[in-house]
């Protein structure tokens, strides 16, 4: 008995456990996001580590959280990131539920990609010209009478504000769109029957029912604009009120050539994004806990 | 059902009212975006353009100027280049990737579908940093191989998520058919399931095409002066404004809306236009 077992070649024994050839053809792919994506990630980790002049190992964290000039770059990219993210979420969420019931939804949503694919620098190079001083925006403005002179819209917050709104409400508006429209219509027509206003069946049918892909769709377009960089740079007051973390991160690589503190930042970067990821996800849980069917199936 | 029944059969007043403002925001919305691209095309060839509605006349100049100061060509061809590879490339081990995790449980999967995930989920610019740093101790940064190898780490994650869902509708009695006439693997793979995946290969390589013209982030930290692509280039022009006359600058701009728009069309013949942003959808 025992023999037979022991006879049994490895080939085989894997093939059991699902590990065969086929198996074998993710190995590529595999390779190549560990090669090129965890060694990095922790070869910044041990980088940030290992400051310049042979400083203590955390002497790079120290100097960020130190420095005001460094350590106040999150408060600024959270005092735009995170407007601009909630504006996206909750206009997209009343937009959607009409668009739903349109007959050329293809149309508005191909509109609604372009600024996906322009991407962020296209957009900033567009809005140097329409919000400028000279801009149609101002031009138009005048002439309605609303303003006696032009709004100074670029190179300053509003500027990246609302950069960064065009580049990501389209984004968030097709997430949110794809999920209102996995709701099952019959729920909301069983609600309209006995009765429910069309608030309550938003609060009580619809809201349970999104808040899981809408605390998704949060962190997916938060992770976008938290990292803003082009917007910042180039609408912004990449000096000033817009001296966000990412340009810090640049400027400590490229301009002052150190890469351990460019980690460092990158690093800070990722830990705040994944504490803020796993707030949202924590309070949705707090919000509604239940099955999420009927909702994406 | 008659769209919007539900709607409109109670308290119509304040259900128009509420309706009329989503609709004039979006309106606004569609307004505002239409007109700063618009601008941007107006201004390329516009020939003085200051304290007018538009401009005092109109010139194609600005396109043969850009064409020579920014050196376009040899933008474009390095632009076709990485965007080539990546596309070939992230379609090769992406589709192999797919199709192993598609057909086989083994223990470590859902390790192995994090790990794939993850890539997506962080921005670019947090490994973006890190990754440049070790392309150039390995000697591949600020070249075009260095920029194809950034520009892979999304994109590979990217497809294997768009495949899996196209390759657990083919029947696998279909591929072991093939096995029984005598197919080996690779005649398997070339004959049988390339064809028979070539809908969602397509709709899946357009994205990653799309988006590979339009990723900033990853090419700026990695690119050199020879490796720039187009909106790189861009960038540091727009920088830079001020050096060079801005209708050179949106000259350029108009050359890059139209690579991206000319393949989004292309690509929106076979792909609905939420998937570019839904990356996990259910084929």
């Amino acid at each position: 008995m025992l023999m037979t077992v022991e006879r049994v070649p490895l080939r085989v024994r894997l093939a059991a456990a699902g590990v065969d050839s086929v198996t074998m053809l993710a190995l590529p792919a595999v390779l190549f996001v560990l090669a090129l994506f965890v060694y990095p990630f922790f070869y910044g980790l041990a980088l940030s580590l290992e400051p310049k002049d042979n400083a203590v190992w955390y002497a790079n964290y120290r100097a960020f959280f130190s420095d005001p000039f460094l350590f106040d770059t999150i408060g600024k990219t959270l005092r735009l990131a995170v407007p601009v993210t909630l504006l996206c979420v909750l206009l997209s969420v009343p937009i959607a539920l009409r668009v739903r019931h349109m007959r050329h939804q293809r149309l508005l949503t191909t509109i609604l990609v372009l600024p996906i694919t322009l991407g962020t620098v296209l957009i900033a190079e567009g809005l140097l010209n329409y919000l400028g001083p000279q801009g149609w925006l101002n031009r138009t403005l005048i002439t309605i009478g609303l303003i006696h002179g032009p709004l100074q819209l670029v190179h300053n917050y509003w500027g990246a504000f609302l950069g960064l709104l065009i580049s990501i409400f389209p984004f968030t508006f097709l997430l949110t769109l794809s999920y209102v429209t996995g709701v099952d219509p019959a729920l909301e027509q069983a609600a309209s029957t006995l009765g429910a206003r069309p608030w309550a069946r938003f609060r009580h049918i619809l809201l349970p029912l999104l808040a899981q892909g809408l605390a998704i769709n949060f962190c997916l377009s938060f992770v976008q604009a938290f990292s803003v960089f082009p917007t910042a740079v180039l609408l912004g007051s990449p000096a000033g009120s817009t001296r966000v973390i990412s340009i810090a991160a640049y400027t400590a690589a490229y301009e002052a050539y150190d890469y351990s503190l460019a980690s460092t930042i990158a690093m800070v970067m990722a830990g705040i994004q994944l504490l803020i990821v796993a707030g949202i996800l924590s309070a949705r849980r707090l919000l509604y806990r239940g099955p999420m069917g009927g909702a994406k199936g | 059902m008659i769209p919007g029944m539900i709607a409109m059969d109670r308290s119509p007043l304040a259900l128009r009212a509420w309706t009329t403002t989503i609709w004039v925001l979006v309106g606004f919305f569609i307004l505002n975006l239409l007109a700063m691209i618009a601008s941007v095309v107006v201004n390329s060839f516009g020939t003085r353009w200051f304290n007018t509605w538009l401009p005092a006349g109109f010139t194609s100049k600005w396109y043969f100027s850009a064409w020579a100061e920014f050196q376009l060509d040899d933008i474009l061809i390095v632009t076709f280049q990485v965007v080539g590879a990546v596309v070939v490339l992230s379609g090769i081990l992406g589709v192999l990737g797919a199709y192993a995790l598609a057909r086989r449980e083994f223990p470590g999967k859902r390790l192995v579908m994090l790990l794939i995930l993850l890539p997506l989920l962080v921005p670019p610019l947090t490994f973006g940093i890190p990754l440049a740093t070790v392309l150039y101790q390995f000697g591949a940064g600020g070249s075009i191989l260095g920029v194809v190898l950034a520009n892979l780490v999304p994109t590979v994650p990217f497809v294997v998520l768009v495949m899996i869902p196209f390759i657990e509708q083919i029947d696998p009695r279909v591929e072991a058919a093939a096995r029984v006439f005598g197919a080996n693997a690779r005649q398997m793979f070339v004959h049988v399931l390339v064809p028979l995946l070539a809908p969602g290969i397509l709709a899946a390589l357009l994205m990653v095409l799309v988006r590979t013209i339009a990723m900033f982030e990853l090419t700026f930290f990695t690119a050199g002066p020879s490796s720039q692509t187009l909106v790189v280039a861009l960038y540091y022009a727009v920088y830079a404004a001020g050096v060079r006359a801005p209708q050179s600058i949106d000259a350029m701009a108009v050359i890059y809306m139209v690579t991206t728009m000319v393949w989004l069309l292309v690509a929106l013949r076979f792909v609905n236009p939420t998937q570019l942003v839904t990356r996990v959808k259910k084929a």
